[in-house]
């Protein structure tokens, strides 16, 4: 335990010197100082952490490490014990109408009497109010964010009929009907079909072309130097951050993962970071 | 049966009529108001606050007593049942938050505990007057003698009132009910909309305890949403459709219950919902068992239809008896076995469509459409005239079939 934090102290102070040079681009998220806790054990335990705009930055780590609470305690979702967060350099709430979540699409019950277009529409919620016309531009606004996903023909769909990966287009429509800077994403490829990966990575990119930000949380290591830019690692507390080519290595990886990934795993992974 | 008909048709005095009306925007309000707590999952919670009012309703009594009022006082009842539906609600989130208690059990707290308080407030109030208390059980399962038309005033104007914060908040409650951290994400006050979701509730709840009774009151907030979903896939459609079965439910269960006076109200409401719901679970075309069995039934004749004539053109025999008999009612295949003309023809297209297909997936890369390949939608269905040319193009001249 204590050889394992040692590892950890050694990373964060190449964290460090690592973000001195990395601050070319503003910030789109960061956060200060966060500590989430459910009863007494820190899910996230005092992370710093910058997100810079335009990039995409995956947000990897083992199981447990606090990925997708870090993600939710940034939006609110679950409650922060302390620190605070920061949007474009705004306070979260003045600029919450910038930010277009993703959540997993297992986080909600599927027999839900909507069809693919009214699960759309209610990415125009917030913008149309309580009680704005949905038919007309919003209409057709959704149905644009459904063609970006290849998901038109589906339109009228019960949402019940989707499988896995039609479900994670429906959501990944949805946060594009927002029409937000930023995308946080909680495991948008998780048990998800391979053309639904190539169509949801193909999206993200688009994205970051138009000079939106994207992060999201990761799981499958193999894929990250390809589909990012940049990653933030994390086991409860932050343990390396950076462009891929400088954060994503063995030794960033074994101070993350520790023992449960094979050492000859770790070199071919790192290998893959380095090429890029 | 003249008693109820008259009672239907609003023939059966003033009194009834006002009573039938009343329940009836009653149900309306309830179902309509019910649907959210279904979506979200809240059906319980709502018992629980039903139960909690029992005690607010005894003390109320017991206070305006002593204060030298009329203990039986509407108003002054339902407020105190509202306030003790409140702290009963309040006392279950508390649990919930500060405890490793679950919902379920601290709902079942909350209701048992606030009920017995009731039960034996009421034993009290027993003893206490004589006579004058006489009524208070009512509250328990409901009655519409001597209801007065202030009270259909009352059970008028809150159920306007739940109907509409239901309908000005169906955006956020839909978005709550389907994924709540999504709401918050986007910057949707979570927690005061479910707030406003169980005050409206709980109105129609205090609302209907004079006509419905506590302890059957949450079927008129979760009966009618449950027979309405069958009818539908869309949260707008099931607001009205359920508001439309509360409202028929409140409106003949009353009319019953003025036609024949010994019977509680409350129960015949529910019975009368109870009804809907098992219509809508048998017939709804949407989601009904009927409906399912006969789109299962068609789909099984639809394999077994495309199985026997791919075993035609593959020239192998047909062995199961329900293809058999399918395939010689259509007269694709004699008494004997032997495929007929028409047979021969639609087992070539059948094996044709196949071939397509296999052609349609390699030229389409597009899961979208080749998704939609699952051996029994036509592919005219999929995809245009020339698309179908160009893959037959590739096939080749077509192949006949011995027989």
């Amino acid at each position: 335990m204590t050889e394992m934090a040692g590892t950890i102290d050694v990373v964060a102070a190449q964290i460090g010197s690592g973000r001195a040079g990395a601050t070319s681009g503003d910030a789109a998220l960061s956060v200060r100082g966060l500590t989430v806790s459910y009863a007494e054990k820190p899910a996230v335990f005092s992370v710093d952490a910058t997100f810079e705009a335009g990039a995409m930055t995956a947000i990897i780590g083992p199981n447990g490490a606090g990925k997708s609470t870090l993600l939710k305690a940034c939006l609110g979702i679950v409650p922060r014990l302390s620190g605070d967060v920061e949007l474009f350099g705004q306070p979260l709430e003045q600029a919450r109408h910038r930010i277009a979540y993703v959540p997993q699409r297992a986080s909600v019950d599927w027999d839900f009497p909507a069809t693919v277009l009214d699960v759309v529409k209610m990415g125009l919620y917030r913008s149309v109010g309580l009680f704005g016309r949905l038919k007309g531009a919003p209409e057709a606004r959704a149905r644009n964010s459904l063609e970006r996903v290849g998901m038109v023909g589906f339109a009228d769909r019960q949402i019940g009929q989707l499988s896995g990966g039609q479900q994670q287009r429906v959501f990944l429509a949805r946060a594009l009907a927002q029409g937000a800077d930023l995308y946080l994403l909680d495991e948008p490829f998780a048990g998800v079909d391979a053309a639904t990966e190539r169509a949801i990575v193909d999206v993200l990119k688009t994205l970051k072309s138009e000079g939106k930000t994207v992060i999201a949380v990761h799981h499958d290591l193999a894929t990250v130097a390809e589909y990012f830019d940049r990653v933030f690692m994390i086991n409860v507390r932050p343990v390396a951050e950076g462009p891929v080519s400088e954060a994503f290595k063995a030794e960033t990886l074994v101070a993350a993962y520790g023992g449960r990934l094979a050492a000859t795993h770790v070199d071919e992974l790192a290998l893959a970071g380095t090429r890029v | 049966m003249t008693p109820l008909l008259d009672a239907l048709f609003l023939q059966a005095g003033y009194n009834a009529a006002l009573v039938a009306i009343g329940a009836g925007l009653l149900g309306f309000a309830g179902g309509a108001t019910g649907t959210f707590l279904l979506l979200r999952k809240r059906a319980l919670l709502s018992d629980a606050a039903a139960h909690a009012t029992l005690p607010g309703v005894a003390l109320a009594f017991i206070v305006m007593v002593a204060l030298g009022g009329d203990g039986r006082n509407l108003a002054g009842l339902l407020l105190g049942s509202a306030i003790t539906a409140g702290i009963g609600l309040v006392t279950i989130q508390w649990i919930v938050a500060r405890t490793r208690l679950t919902e379920d059990a601290a709902i079942g707290a909350v209701l048992g505990v606030f009920f017995g308080i009731g039960i034996v407030l009421l034993t009290v109030i027993q003893t206490m007057s004589s006579g004058r208390q006489a009524g208070l059980e009512d509250f328990l399962l409901g009655s519409t003698a001597g209801m007065l038309r202030q009270d259909a005033l009352v059970i008028a104007g809150g159920g306007a009132l739940a109907l509409a914060l239901t309908w000005a908040l169906r955006r956020p409650m839909t978005l709550v009910a389907f994924d709540a951290e999504y709401a918050t994400a986007a910057g949707f006050k979570v927690s005061r909309i479910d707030l406003i979701m169980m005050l409206a509730a709980l109105a129609v709840t205090v609302i209907g305890l004079k006509v419905v009774g506590l302890v059957l009151i949450v079927a008129l907030l979760i009966i009618p949403p449950v027979a309405a979903r069958f009818w539908t896939e869309s949260v707008g459609r099931m607001i009205w459709i359920a508001g439309a079965i509360g409202g028929v439910s409140g409106y003949v269960g009353a009319a019953v219950s003025a036609s024949a006076p010994n019977l509680p109200t409350g129960p015949l409401i529910v019975l009368v919902a109870a009804a809907a719901f098992v219509a809508s679970l048998l017939f709804a075309p949407v989601r009904g068992v009927a409906a399912a069995l006969i789109r299962q039934r068609r789909f099984k004749s639809r394999v077994h239809h495309r199985q026997g004539l791919l075993a035609i053109a593959r020239q192998e025999p047909i062995r199961e008896p329900f293809t058999l008999r399918l395939l010689q009612r259509e007269n694709l295949i004699r008494a004997d076995g032997v495929p007929t003309e028409d047979g021969r023809a639609a087992a070539a297209k059948v094996s044709r469509d196949e071939r397509r297909w296999d052609i349609a997936r390699r030229i389409h890369q597009d899961a979208g459409l080749t998704g939609r390949y699952d051996g029994l939608t036509p592919i005219e269905d999929v995809f245009t005239a020339d698309e179908i040319g160009e893959f037959d193009r590739r096939i080749g001249p077509p192949v006949a079939v011995g027989g």
